[in-house]
């Protein structure tokens, strides 16, 4: 089982190689891009910027279109309270007090093009192509100005760390727990609620117990081998921009001003959100 | 020779908390272990060996007693920080349990964790990993993340980041013990070749007779004492003493040991099991002539 590494896909495509902190930057700024994009057209652009990042990174479209899932329910329910709830000027259907104008179809498309192109591009960024040790290092080393006024930046970074690094051993001894209390007759999988509950209580503890005795285990270990925080500290992978990152970034302010330059000479159908 | 690491009169008490009652874990332990020997310490369990090890770790304050880390006196009031950082830098411990002891997700990251908190530059670090990683035979495998390796192939990650960090000085506490045969092997060639090629300094904690008999010297502890200490011939010799312990001698030296008390004429310092073979048919053939 590999979760520690979340929905990584493996590979080797300009969008995995591009530095974790050119990409935390990027996302930030592709949200704000989508944040901009006021009517049909610059949809459009943005929709295309995605479509050619999506190829870009070569991720299998079936797993791009599975991540869309967990959004399905609100991607309705906003289109569907957009669709009846708002007034616009083309009246298109009116039936006793259904009343759906056009702006309102398009509106409601658009919001849901927005949550999904939004999904999109931060998973393809940060998700998909990057591993989550690699965004923690990205993290850690572009908030690293932030330790100077105090903030435990290092601290923060080091405990992401080790727990990606336990994830799966714990999981590994959740299962043995729970092979253990099978094999003495424990039933995970039947009864109401509170009896499944209950059945779950001798598969907690232990676990607690170990995750200590590992948490306490691994201290003594970090501290043999000289560690001793953030301070003097260095890397042995240190992270080094290049020139495709900051191309990449370029590319997507360029994106953002056209989406601005679109909204103010292109005025189609605008949103309103 | 100097010395890498002396103890004289070093004893340990576990203070107790509410209705445990204190435990004294060592009393009046004394040894030296000179520059570029291998020493094991032998013992059954709560003899006091780990609690050894993290006082020579600096892990635990020394009670009472000295402690000698390369010529520096460890024990006293005026040690520094600095003082056991550098001995922490000069004397390195595998544990046990290969799981507890890897941070990172990533071998090699691992490897030089170590050499990151010593603060040294990242390309120096790079050349001392891949040393490492090729001195334990896993540098085919620095890029994968640790959990899917073998304990044996854990515990040589771990052996590699000591090794990245140029310690003097490796202590295993009971390292092989939670490995297979194979691992088991595989873990203490390793150890053997860092003492025998780059002179590492090697102390190692087992309850492995067999891994026991292939040291300089040996030191049995029995509750919190040194029982007795000398090479592996000079403490196997003797294993009725061992037996008291509740510890074993290794199965050849055993075998050997009970056929002399049978009245053959066998020499008692020998530990494989090949030599062990050669040594009895030998013997049975001298007999065989002394009758003819
Ligand atoms: N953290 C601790 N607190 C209290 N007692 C301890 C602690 N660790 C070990 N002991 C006790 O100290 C004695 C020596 O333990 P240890 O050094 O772990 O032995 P070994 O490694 O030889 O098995 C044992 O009696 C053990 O119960
Ligand atoms: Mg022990």
């Amino acid at each position: 089982m590999d979760v520690a590494f979340g929905q990584y896909c493996e590979g080797d495509s300009l969008l995995h190689r591009l530095d974790p902190r050119a990409k935390l930057i990027i996302s930030i700024l592709y949200i704000v891009v989508i944040f901009l994009a006021k009517n049909v057209f610059a949809f459009a652009a943005v929709t295309v910027a995605t479509l050619a990042m999506i190829f870009i990174s070569r991720i299998p479209k079936v797993i791009i279109a599975g991540g869309l899932k967990p959004i399905l329910f609100i991607a309705m329910f906003t289109a569907v309270f957009n669709i009846f709830f708002f007034k616009g000027e083309t009246l298109l259907v009116d039936v006793w007090i259904i009343k759906i104008y056009l702006e309102g179809l398009i509106n409601a498309g658009l919001i849901v093009l927005r949550i999904v192109l939004l999904l999109i591009s931060t998973s393809l960024l940060l998700t998909y192509t990057t591993t989550p040790i690699a965004l923690t290092d990205g993290l850690e080393q572009l908030l690293s100005p932030l330790a100077k006024i105090g903030i435990p930046i290092h601290d923060f970074s080091m405990m992401m760390t080790i727990a990606l690094r336990f994830i799966p051993t714990l999981i590994e001894e959740t299962d043995k727990i729970m092979n253990a209390q099978k094999a003495r007759g424990a039933d995970f999988s039947s009864g109401s609620i509170i009896k499944r509950v209950r059945a779950l209580i001798p598969i907690i503890i232990p676990l607690f117990v170990s995750a200590f005795r590992r948490a306490s285990d691994l201290a003594t270990a970090m501290e043999c081998r000289c560690y001793t925080g953030g301070k003097g500290r260095t890397r042995m992978n240190v992270l080094h921009a290049s020139p495709r990152d900051f191309v990449f970034t370029f590319c997507v302010i360029c994106l953002g001003a056209g989406v601005i330059l679109i909204n103010i000479y292109a005025p189609g159908y605008s949103v309103s959100m | 020779m100097k010395n890498a690491i002396e103890v004289k009169d070093l004893s340990f008490t576990y203070e107790g908390y509410g209705d445990s009652p204190d435990v004294t874990a060592l009393r009046d332990v004394s040894f030296t272990v000179p520059e570029g020997s291998f020493t094991a310490i032998l013992g059954h369990n709560g003899s006091g060996k780990s609690t050894l090890a993290s006082i020579l770790c600096m892990l635990e304050e020394p009670g009472s007693g000295e402690v000698i880390i390369y010529g520096k006196r460890m024990t006293g009031e005026d040690v520094t920080d600095e003082d056991i950082f550098e001995a922490r830098r000069r004397v390195g411990m595998v544990f046990q349990n290969p799981d507890n002891q890897i941070v990172a997700t990533v071998v090699e990251e691992d490897v030089a964790f170590g050499c990151e908190n010593l603060g040294i530059p990242s390309a120096e670090i790079r050349k001392r990993v891949d040393a490492a990683l090729d001195t334990v035979g896993m540098r085919k495998y620095a890029r994968h993340s640790p959990h899917k390796l073998s304990g044996g192939q854990k515990q040589r990650v771990a052996i590699a980041g000591v090794i990245a960090m140029k310690r003097d000085c490796i202590i295993f506490d009971e390292s092989t013990a939670m490995l297979d045969p194979l691992g088991r092997r595989d873990v203490m060639e390793t150890i053997e070749k860092l003492n025998h090629e780059d002179g590492v300094t090697v102390i190692l904690i087992t309850h492995y007779m067999e891994e026991a008999s292939r040291a300089d010297k040996i030191i049995v502890l029995d509750g919190g004492r040194v029982l007795t200490e000398g090479t592996p011939a000079e403490v196997f010799s003797d294993p009725e003493k061992l037996w008291e312990a509740s510890l074993d001698v290794p199965q050849s030296t055993e075998l050997l040991y009970r056929m002399k008390k049978a009245g053959y004429d066998v020499r008692l310092d020998i530990f494989d099991a090949e030599g062990c073979a050669a040594e009895i048919s030998r013997a049975i053939e001298k007999r065989r002539g002394k009758r003819v």
